[in-house]
């Protein structure tokens, strides 16, 4: 089994989509011939060609409202916004028209777009390259969030989501890209959009967390369990709408439950997390619900020692995690 | 710096043990001599206990909750100055016994019993004492994996009820004069649980004892007062204008008994095991409730005092009880206790001894009713007056004459005769 990097698995989700399905076309800036600034989409323009990647001006509100027309008659676009941070001026043609159109057709229309967005910090960005907004789009129905935290979820889940009838936005930690690696098959296999994964199986506490974060909990898990604390941990994978099963599963699994996310602890989607378990698990409850998240305030400042105060890392995972162990 | 010993003071006449009610202080705390350090509960009152030394608080040793005897051990004080005695072998030794059970990692049990919803459910679903449990958790908290590990185990620490006494058990139980036999009271879903502390506990305790000591026997008898109501009410406004406080049915019949009191000294006694003493000072207890607690003030020397002067002792230890500030002396010293039933509505009760006075007497409320004078109906003041007897003190014959002189007293205060100062 061939092992990939977490922007190499993206490449081929698309690459195997466009292959098979020729309705599939990636849209945005810079995707084209210099194969996104990220080099996400590398080499499909050179085997698609210009009519399948197609170079957009910087507006994201039309590289939206493009993909969301040609997908409501019958296409089936990839939009890429370069940063997370720049989907702002996307927002209307995302909530109003994308999130909307089947409910306002009552059903005589669809909207099969997926849009890409590399999010998170940690790269030394500064304030437009780094922030989090997935929360400004979590209470939107008809809207799906996906938000991997593996190479082999992000090509399960890519798929999955370029081949689902509704629209789904796609966040790639953009510090994933090149930091993990992992085993992806080859084989053509989706992942079901909206089904949370358990990363880690323990006893002791649970960690729900999603995206990179993922990988924090896992490493400091590993420490910890040289001390004897069993975390369990759970990857939200789609933050939206939530697996509310799982989720209250791996709740009571323990009874100790922390919540993590690199969003702005205030109305993130792990508020939402947290009052699920609470509806659900108060007699399983063991300790109070802990959440580790940014400060609120914005995201991200460049002075790398501020970048690593805001930023979650794998000490404060490690430290919450011990605290909740020992309560 | 020396580390000196703060015991347990000595705070009234006949107090032999204090509960510690609540600590002012913690450890590590800096006090200066005769701050408050903490609250003390006694059977009289509730009072502070003051620093003995200017210092630094080392260790408490007395748990709140827990009742010392006086004299007895509370805490440790890093005082300043070095005026420390010398210690004598016997109590080094008792600091290094100390000592090493604070090394105990699990010393910390504050969060002992902060159960978790899980651990409740799982507590009451399994039938587990969670008293009996050890926490491994933070502050000795007992975790959902505690209770997993128990359960996996199957050993589960029953509540004390269902276990089959063992002789020192019963022994134990029968010193703490539980009642093992009888099922626990557990709330149902809705109920409210109090916990009994503090003066309800007292209360308790105090009430237990004269019921189950004082073989207490029972007479009423029923006084014809229409010419004081009328005295009192004629004189009543003009009273509260010159002095300021009430003038009070009570205060009457609190003079009224001082005075029987003198006549009929039996009555003003206390069951001494051996012996009765009979008491030369007449000082009246009176009850006094406040919310949910209930202080039994006393007016010294009452039979010295004109009703006016009684009036204002009543008055001033109910403002004092009132705002919680009745003193130790306040409350010492009772020989009789007459009881306000009437500010209830109360018609006729059976009131529990004072232990370890030899009676008290009930003064109900005052009715107006048909009554028959000169052979012809009559619209008279009438009240009952209830007394409850120490039997081992004090016999129907005395008791009777006492009620009879109480009776004639208060029918023959009128206008013409009385006078309030």
């Amino acid at each position: 089994m061939p092992v990939m990097s977490y922007i190499q698995a993206v490449t081929t989700a698309l690459k195997e989509e466009m292959q098979r399905d020729e309705k599939v076309f990636v849209l945005g800036e810079d995707v084209g011939k210099k194969g996104g600034v990220f080099r996400a989409t590398d080499g499909l323009y050179d085997e698609f060609g210009e009519y399948r990647v197609l170079d957009t001006p910087l507006a994201e509100s039309a590289i939206a409202g493009v993909g969301i027309g040609a997908a409501m008659y019958g296409m089936r676009p990839v939009a890429e916004m370069q940063f997370a941070d720049f989907i702002m001026p996307a927002v209307n043609q995302i909530i109003s028209e994308a999130s909307r159109i089947r409910y306002r057709s009552n059903n005589d229309w669809n909207c099969p777009i997926t849009i890409r967005a590399p999010y998170g910090g940690g790269v030394h960005g500064a304030l437009y390259h780094s922030q989090s907004v997935e929360a400004v789009f979590a209470n939107q129905p008809g809207l799906k969030i996906v938000m991997p935290s593996t190479p082999y979820d992000v090509k399960g889940l890519l798929k999955a989501s370029i081949r689902d009838n509704d629209p789904v936005l796609f966040f790639e930690h953009k510090r994933a890209y090149r930091l993990l690696k992992g085993d992806v098959p080859e084989d053509d296999y989706v992942l079901p959009i909206g089904k949370a994964d358990v990363k880690r199986e323990g006893s002791d506490i649970t960690i729900i967390t999603y995206g990179l974060c993922v990988h924090f909990a896992l490493q400091a898990a590993e420490k910890l369990a040289e001390e004897g604390i069993d975390a369990h941990i759970l990857d939200l994978r789609t933050i939206y709408p939530l697996d509310e099963e799982s989720i209250i599963e791996a709740a009571k699994k323990t009874g100790k439950v922390l919540l993590i996310t690199e969003d702005n602890k205030e109305g993130s989607i792990i508020g939402e997390v947290a009052a699920i378990i609470a509806e659900n698990c108060l007699f399983d409850l063991d300790a109070p619900i802990q959440r580790l998240a940014g400060p609120n305030i914005p995201s991200m400042p460049y002075a790398p020692t501020m970048e690593k105060y805001f930023m979650v890392n794998p000490d404060k995972v490690e430290k919450a995690m011990r605290e909740l162990a020992e309560f | 710096m020396a580390t000196e010993k703060i015991n347990m003071p000595q705070l009234g006449e006949s107090v032999t043990e204090g509960t510690i009610s609540s600590w002012l202080v913690g450890v590590g705390d800096k006090v200066n001599k005769y701050d408050p350090i903490a609250e003390v509960m006694t059977d009289k009152v509730n009072a502070e206990v003051p620093s003995s030394f200017t210092g630094v608080i080392k260790e408490l040793i007395a748990q709140e909750g827990d009742t010392i005897e006086v004299g007895e051990l509370m805490c440790y004080i890093d005082s300043e100055g070095g005026t420390s005695n010398e210690k004598d072998p016997a109590s080094d030794k008792k600091e290094k016994i100390e000592e090493k059970t604070e090394g105990n990692p699990n010393a910390d049990q504050s969060m002992k019993k902060r159960y978790s919803p899980a651990v409740l459910r799982m507590a009451q679903e399994n039938d587990i004492d969670l008293e009996q449990v050890n926490g491994t958790g933070k502050g000795g908290r007992i975790t959902r994996k505690d209770i997993e590990k128990i359960i996996a185990s199957g050993e589960m620490p029953k509540p004390n009820v269902e276990q089959p006494l063992r002789e020192d058990e019963i022994h134990r139980d029968q010193s703490k004069k539980s009642t093992a036999q009888i099922p626990q009271q557990t709330a149902q879903s809705g109920d409210i649980e109090i916990p009994v502390t503090g003066v309800r506990k007292i209360i308790a305790q105090n009430m237990v004892r004269s019921k189950q000591e004082i073989p207490h026997a029972w007479m009423t008898v029923e006084v014809d007062v229409t010419e004081l109501v009328n005295y009192r009410n004629q004189v009543k406004n003009d009273f509260k204008q010159k002095e300021g406080f009430s003038l009070t049915f009570f205060a009457f019949f609190v003079k009224a008994v001082a005075q029987a009191l003198k006549e009929y000294p039996q009555l003003n006694s206390a069951w001494a095991g051996d012996k009765i003493i009979q008491k030369k000072d007449i000082n009246l207890s009176i009850a006094v409730a406040k919310d949910q607690e209930l202080f039994v003030p006393v007016i010294k020397h009452a039979d010295e005092k004109s009703i006016k002067g009684i009036a204002k002792d009543i008055y001033e230890l109910a403002t004092k009880a009132r705002s919680g500030k009745l003193t130790s002396e306040d409350m010492q010293g009772g020989t009789f206790t007459v009881n306000n039933t009437g500010s209830f509505g109360s018609i006729h009760s059976m009131g529990v001894i004072n232990y370890p006075q030899a009676a008290i007497l009930q003064i109900e409320s005052i009715v107006k009713r048909p009554m028959i004078v000169n052979d012809m109906f009559a619209a008279r003041d009438m009240v009952n007056l209830s007394l409850s007897l120490d039997h081992r003190i004090l016999d129907g014959l005395v008791c009777g004459q006492f009620l009879a002189r109480v009776k004639e007293i208060l029918e023959g205060i009128n206008k013409d005769n009385t006078n309030v100062y």
